[in-house]
């Protein structure tokens, strides 16, 4: 029947908010009209990526085509549906010693829009993005036409479509590597880091022998303890490192309502900082332990519909990159700049990424990444987010479209030297640009 | 288990078919769509359904070809004891009720051509020592309502005669199950506007799955709706008369 219905959608964030012709089928296949066409998962891009490009225009959301149509328990190799959630491929393949190759930093998140996103994780610096272990997509192009590519197979359209935010054509079916792993538990390490440099020493120092690395850092620490946060590395346990039996779900809160504006105020950021990092940093450090995959990876999870907490107006996420050369000079001067715009954020994820993709529109390339929410304030949160990426643009870094909102088409440009390759391949599949979004509107100058 | 699945490509279907294969049960899908069938048959293999997941024809607006689909199933699977159905004809009211054709298409599926499966599954089983019957109706069959009678009466006759097969098999422990799901958000509700109570198929299918394992004559899903129709059918005619829904 592949009914429409109009509903309102946004991204993560919360804002924008538009009205879309929202069709979930249970098979994904172009709708035959020609109009335009924006796929859509379950929706954790934070903000424009998975909206229509225009208000009431065409979105396929693909959760329900997640059918597992392969799987190899000698090679881990998985052939699925796009819309198969990573949280399901847990649940099925983690109990047979199975793991995803790479995670972000929820579970609630389609196969495809991982691969149309390039997603990384706290491995990036040891395993790369989520589209190193892609052997195989079905896409469905701009004609109609079911292409297969690969690494080795119609490379180009594979590399425009690896990170290309949907744009080449519909993901419809992925075949992935997973990685072993002997159990659900994680072996982890937490360490307190009293700065910038530290933290990002310390980053580099545990990517030498750690699978999994990652900092949160008190974005909201001044002067000497600018950049002062806790350093956590992990690796996946063996059986015999494993407690007996699977690792528990976490106990899932929820947040009912939207949260009123004055809740997020400076001061209970502060405090929350604050009080985050002197309960690590009053453990003993370096002592390792055991915890279940969920609460190392997806933190936020347990906490249903946590982006209410930003309250009606919703929020921000700002997620850059800088070369390893601009390193902590660079980091130091945005959270500088965070600070004195007194743009109050949960704690800020800082990782350090190894060497970049051969995908065009990958997002990590080799460095210091940092990410943060911004609660959303007007046009005053939008011009902070233009001056974090006019620091960014010195240096040679760029934005992560899968957070992004608000980056302007002319930055964004100057973000990324291998966009001119992407625009050449796109042009060859979808030269009427069937395939756009708000955010390719916004940010690659598509026909709004 | 070892269980026939017709309709268990899509919605409620698909995910009561994974519960199963998930526990290992022996599935065979029977449908018309031989491509879906397959693409389902791989997705109940590698969640770890017993032995290979087979499909074969089968179409409620053909009775002749069920003994074959039924015999499809029992020969991949080594034997047979439950049929599930959760295949059925939708449309909107008022396509139906201009157009006598499609009208009677969905008469035929949904009541003609599921009661002669089912009345055939169950001399099958019967003659074997019994088995499972699980079958999709409607709360829509609960009550006449003015803007959905069409499609309601063709669940009411189902339920009725689900009803009596239970009765008239029970004792030759065949076990029927009249499943009537409230709202569910599937592709086949797709464009309707969202009741409230309205249930995920997931949650659907865990309800119908228990039901099946204790051989539960009528069950409701989401269970909400139990009270959300007995309310319903008591409302006095005048009532219904009035309302719009």
């Amino acid at each position: 029947m592949g009914g429409l219905s109009i509903e309102s959608v946004s991204g993560w964030g919360r804002r924008p908010v538009a009205r879309a012709a929202v069709e979930r089928p249970e098979h994904l296949l172009l709708p035959r009209d020609g109009r335009p066409v924006v796929a859509r998962g379950l929706g954790r891009a934070y903000g424009d990526a998975a909206m229509p490009a225009t208000p009431g225009a065409r979105v396929l959301e693909t959760v329900r085509a997640d059918r597992v149509l392969a799987f190899d328990q000698g090679s881990g190799r998985l052939t699925c549906e796009a819309g198969l959630s990573l949280a399901e491929v847990l649940r099925i393949f983690l109990p047979r010693g199975w793991f995803p190759p790479v995670t972000p930093g929820t579970r609630f998140v389609t196969v495809g829009g991982c691969v149309a996103c390039d997603v990384h994780g706290k491995n990036h610096h040891r395993d790369g993005t989520f589209g190193a272990f892609v052997e195989r997509l079905v896409v469905q192009v701009a004609d109609g036409r079911m292409v297969e590519c690969g690494p080795a197979r119609e490379r180009e359209l594979f590399l425009a479509t690896v990170g290309g935010m949907g744009l080449t054509g519909l993901i419809t079916e992925v075949t992935l590597r997973l990685q072993p792993a002997e159990s659900g538990w994680m072996l982890v390490e937490t360490e307190p880091l009293a700065g910038l440099g530290a933290m990002l020493d310390g980053l580099r120092d545990a990517a030498k022998d750690w699978q999994y690395t990652v900092g949160w850092i008190d974005c909201l620490a001044r002067g000497a303890t600018l950049g002062r946060g806790i350093l956590m590395r992990g690796r996946h346990a063996t059986r015999g490192e494993a407690p007996a039996g699977p690792a528990p779900e976490p106990k899932r809160l929820a947040v009912p309502l939207d949260a009123p504006e004055w809740l997020l105020n400076p001061g209970l950021m502060r405090a929350f900082n604050t009080g985050y990092y002197r309960m690590h940093a009053g453990r003993p450090g370096g002592s390792a332990r055991i915890v279940p995959y969920q609460g190392f990876f997806y933190p936020l999870d347990a906490i249903g519909g946590w982006n209410r907490l930003y309250g009606r107006r919703g929020f921000l996420q700002y997620q850059c990159v800088v070369p390893r050369a601009a390193g902590a000079a660079a980091v130091g001067r945005l959270l500088e700049r965070l600070g004195a715009a007194g743009a109050a954020s949960f704690l800020a994820v800082i990782k350090d990424c190894g060497p970049e993709s051969d995908a065009y529109l990958s997002f990590p390339l080799e460095g210091p990444t940092l990410a943060l929410d911004l609660p959303y304030r007007g046009a005053a949160t939008e011009e902070l987010v233009h001056e974090l990426n006019a620091i960014v643009i010195a240096v040679g870094g760029r934005v992560y479209l899968a957070k992004d909102a608000v980056t302007r088409a002319e930055d964004f440009a100057r973000m990324v030297p291998r966009l001119a390759e992407w625009r050449r391949v796109r042009e060859k599949w979808d030269p009427e640009r069937r395939f756009r979004s708000a955010q390719s509107v916004r940010v690659l100058g598509d026909p709004a | 288990m070892k269980a026939a699945v017709v309709g268990g490509t899509r919605g409620m279907g698909r995910a009561l078919a994974r519960l199963l294969a998930e526990r290992g049960d022996a599935v065979t899908l029977l449908g018309r769509d031989a491509a879906e069938l397959e693409l389902s048959a791989r997705d109940l293999t590698a969640r770890g359904a017993r032995g290979p997941v087979a499909t074969g024809h089968l179409d409620l607006a053909e009775p002749d070809g069920f003994g074959a689909g039924l015999d499809a199933a029992d020969h991949a699977m080594g034997g047979l004891d439950a049929l599930v159905v959760t295949a059925a004809d939708f449309a909107a009211q008022k396509d139906l009720e201009r157009d006598p054709a499609r009208l009677r298409r969905l008469l035929d599926a949904n009541f003609t051509g599921t009661a002669v499966l089912c009345q055939q599954a169950a001399e099958r089983f019967a003659a074997r020592g019994g088995g499972t019957i699980c079958v999709f109706s409607s709360v829509a069959g609960d009550r006449a309502r003015r803007t959905n009678y069409l499609y309601g009466s063709s669940k009411a006759g189902l339920s009725v005669f689900l009803e009596g097969l239970g009765l008239a098999y029970g004792d030759r422990h065949v076990r029927v199950v009249c499943v009537r799901p409230g709202f569910v958000k599937t592709a086949m509700t797709a464009g309707l506007p969202v009741p409230p109570f309205a249930g995920e198929p997931d949650t659907v299918a865990r309800v119908v799955l228990r039901a099946m394992d204790r051989g539960t004559p009528v069950v409701y899903a989401p269970p909400i709706w139990r009270l959300i129709m007995l309310a319903i059918r008591m409302l006095p005619r005048f009532v219904m008369r009035r309302v719009r829904f």
